[in-house]
Formats: C-alpha cells, structure tokens, sequence
C-alpha cells in the first residue's frame, strides 16, 4: 500500500488524495513549436521508475504538494 | 462447435537466429496473433517473437476476459466487430478449444445522463453493424435474476444497454492456441529473454539488443504491455501513454448459474461467472500510473461495496484471489496501431484495459501492414500520430472502467 508523506498531515494512505500528474517539461531536442505543444499536451515520459508528480491531499489539508516515487516499487523516495 | 475435439496443444520451442525478418517483442496476444496472421495469411515466417516472461504472463493472462463490441465511436465499432467475427471462428481456424462462449453482456444506467449515453451507444452501434439495444429495468431483471433493480436502494437501475454478441473465453488458452498456430507455420517464439535495447542504423530501427544477445530485423515490431514507453525510448519515440495497474477478484463457486456478464457505467465495476463457477468481479484502474503489479485492499473494499448494491448474493461468498495487471493507458482511451515515425519500428499499444477482445483483429491487421507497408483502413485511424493531427478518437466512456 502507498503511504504519502504530507507536509501539513503528515503519513497518510494514497486513497485520501488525488493524483495530480508527472511534473514533466518537454525536451529540449523538440524545437518545433507546434511539435512542442503536441508533446506538452498529449505525451507522457511514463518512466519506470523514480518520477516527480504532484499530489492533491483532497481528504486532507487539501493542498497541493510535489514528491518523487519510484513507480516499479510504489514506495516514496523523497 | 458441435463435433469439435481438443487437442493437446505443442509447442516446439526453438533458439534464436540473429537474423528475422520480423522482429516482435512481447509474446502476448497480439505479438503471438501478428506472427500467426503473417505466416499464415501473408507468408511471412522468418519471424520472432521475443518475450521477457512466459508467454502470457502479462495482461494477456491477467484480463477477466470478456470480448465485446459495444463501443462508442464508430471506428471503434468497427475494429472491435471485427475482432468479435474472427473470434467466433477461431476454435476451429486455430484448432483449440479455448471456451468461447457467447452470453450478452448488460450495461446498467441509474442516472439519466446514463441512459442517454447508453442510448446514443445503442443506436451507433446498430448503424455500425453491432447489436446492441437499450432494455427496461424488467428486462434486464429477466436476463439475470440476480439483479436487485434498487441497487441496494442507492443505486436503482433505470435501464441498461444489452449487447447480446459478448463473449468470454480462457484467455492464456487463446495465447497459446496463436502460439501454436505461429509455431506449426514455421515462427520462432523465445521466452524468458528480455529487449534490452534497440539496433540503429542512423534514425532506422535494424533489430533488438537482448538478453540473449543482438538479433537483426527488417521491420520491429513493439507488441508489449506495461513497458513500452521504455522500449519506445529506444526508439526516442515519446508515447501518449500512462501506465496503470488494473485489479481484479475471483469468490469462491456460486452453486447457481450466473446468465451472462453485467457492468455498470456509473458505478464502474464489472462482473461474469467463470467456467468453474466462480465469480470473477473487475472495475476501474487506479489513479496513479505504477508499474508495480501489486494489488490493494481499498480496491477489494470499494469494488466489493459497488458490486453487493447490485448483487446482495454476493455477501454469501467469499474472496479468492485477487490480481493486478499494468495497462497502458492512451490519453484518448484508444488503441495506438501502426508507424511509430521511426523507420523500421512500429507498434500495437495503447491496449489498456481493452486489449484481450482485440487480439484477432489486432494482430490480422498490425499483420497486414507488416506485409504491405501500408495501415489497412481499419486500423488507419489508430495510428499514432492521430495525436499530432488534433484527430484523436476519444472513447473513455466505452471501456467500462473509464
């Protein structure tokens, strides 16, 4: 089970929030503006392992925060 | 399916050339059909199919097997009929039994912005060549005895879309039927061996870097499920796609037949009777993407409230097993088929938790575009670069775990 660590809260269980999306900037390589906004829209990095993403506590202080998780082994690395 | 007999299914295992044709990577169902479509209908042999497991041992064994083809866009109805043709026949093309059972499959609305949903599917589903017809709460009440129209008293059932032409059929039996198929027509499949990388010749895909060494391709072809965004990378092809982990339960048998499968688009869960008697109960993927194929308790507790205000029996019985598949998930909740924009590399992804009912039209048609360089027109709409045109095929509300 995941436990996420919240700043105001403290260790609380994944059910009390929302997930809120991998922090992600688009690469540098694309260049073409308009191949930019595809890949900021619609393309995700999908990593197999540690992301950066951002947590919404909804049954909690209901404030957004930012962790890294490692997504093979669903555990919090910071 | 009258006089058909079983046979035992061999499979002649066979080490690796460095040197296929076609490459495919992921022997699941749809790495396993493609091969099978190119030997026998294109004949296209000198193929490999390079999994990292067992075959099936990933989405393709992890589904709750149910095939259907009420969806909500029109080349979606389509693709999915198509699949549902070929499936019907397949027993006796592949000679293999694998089950399949045609029982109807019943969609519950309890809202009337349900019911319009399901209307409007309905009637885009007959102008398609799909079956499906909206029926009343009696009906509905008719076809399963089961069902508790007040839905617990919370949830009342103010109708229900009822697609008869759904099926279900034992999943890893159908992998290893394609497998099989592929193996007797000359194809090579190799377990236990995992893609490490992919082979460049300047921007052109040459073959796969494995655990068992480099094997040279004309054409590589990513069939898998849950990794491909990292074997994409290889590529520097970026992907649409999130990963999910979908889960699933058996109870133990219900002494009583259970007539067809039930989902409900609201509450989002789902459920059928196995062969053994059991009943096998499903519902929405999870929030965050993980390639963790670990299972929850929150997932049992909620899953099982939603399924006991639907069908009180299911109090009496008790939980089995439970199971997690990781599922690609496509920002429009379509299949992604077709050129990955790097030569030489194409894929069949984006099968999410819609995959298993898809196998024989997807491998048919990812088949014929291997052997003719060109997307047939079933599946041209699915091509990635869909995205890239503003031209996406967004269907959430038809995969029944949305």
């Amino acid at each position: 089970m995941l436990w996420i660590p919240c700043p105001t809260c403290g260790r609380r269980p994944v059910e009390e929030y929302a997930f809120g999306g991998e922090l992600r900037g688009v690469s540098e390589r694309i260049t073409d503006a308009t191949e930019r906004d595809v890949d900021y829209v619609w393309m995700y990095d999908n990593a197999a392992g540690v992301t950066v993403e951002r947590w919404f506590h909804r049954a909690g202080c209901r404030r957004w925060l930012t962790l890294r998780r490692d997504t093979v082994t669903d555990v919090v690395v910071a | 399916m009258s006089d058909f007999v079983e046979r035992r299914i061999t499979l002649e295992w066979q080490a690796p050339r460095r040197s296929y044709d076609v490459a495919i990577i992921g022997g699941g169902g749809h790495g396993l059909a493609t091969a099978y479509y190119l030997a026998d209908r294109h004949g296209i042999k000198n193929v490999v199919v390079i999994e990292a497991g067992y075959i099936g041992s990933g989405n393709s064994g992890r589904n709750t097997t149910i095939i259907r083809a009420n969806y909500g866009i029109p080349e979606a109805v389509r693709f999915y009929q198509r699949s549902l043709d070929l499936y019907g026949d397949l027993e006796e093309e592949l000679n293999c039994a694998f089950m399949y059972e045609t029982k109807g499959l019943m969609w519950l609305a309890h809202t009337q912005p349900a019911m319009r949903a399901e209307q409007a599917r309905s009637l885009l589903n007959a102008a398609c060549g799909t079956e499906t017809v909206m029926i009343t709460p009696q009906q509905a009440k008719e076809l399963c005895p089961q069902l508790d129209l007040s839905g617990g008293g919370r949830y009342p059932v103010l109708g229900a879309s009822y697609h008869p032409g759904a099926a279900t059929a034992r999943h890893d039996r159908v992998v290893w039927a394609y497998a099989q198929g592929a193996m007797r027509r000359g194809v090579h499949v190799v377990q236990h061996t995992k893609v490490t990388g992919l082979l460049r010749d300047g921007a052109r895909v040459t073959g796969v870097e494995t655990s068992a060494g480099p094997i040279s391709a004309g054409t590589v072809l990513s069939a898998v499920g849950g990794r491909v965004s990292t074997i994409a990378a290889h590529a520097g092809v970026r992907l649409p796609i999130r990963t999910h982990p979908l889960q699933a339960f058996v109870t133990n048998g219900y002494d009583f037949p259970f007539p067809g499968i039930v989902g409900d688009t609201e509450l989002l869960c789902y459920l059928s009777q196995t062969e053994r008697g059991q009943m096998l109960i499903g519902a929405e993927y999870d929030a965050q993407p993980s390639y963790s194929q670990r299972s929850s308790f929150s997932f049992l507790q909620s899953c099982a409230a939603k399924a006991i205000h639907l069908f009180p029996f299911l109090r009496d019985l008790r939980i089995l097993r439970q199971w997690t598949g990781i599922c690609d998930i496509s920002s429009d909740s379509s299949p992604i088929m077709g050129e990955s924009g790097v030569e030489g590399f194409l894929v069949t992804t984006g099968w999410g938790t819609w995959g298993f009912k898809a196998i024989p039209a997807g491998g048919e048609q990812m088949a014929e575009l291997i052997a003719t360089g060109r997307p047939p027109a079933l599946i041209a709409p699915f091509s990635l670069d869909r995205f890239a045109r503003d031209d996406t095929m967004a269907d959430p509300g038809s995969t029944g775990t949305h």
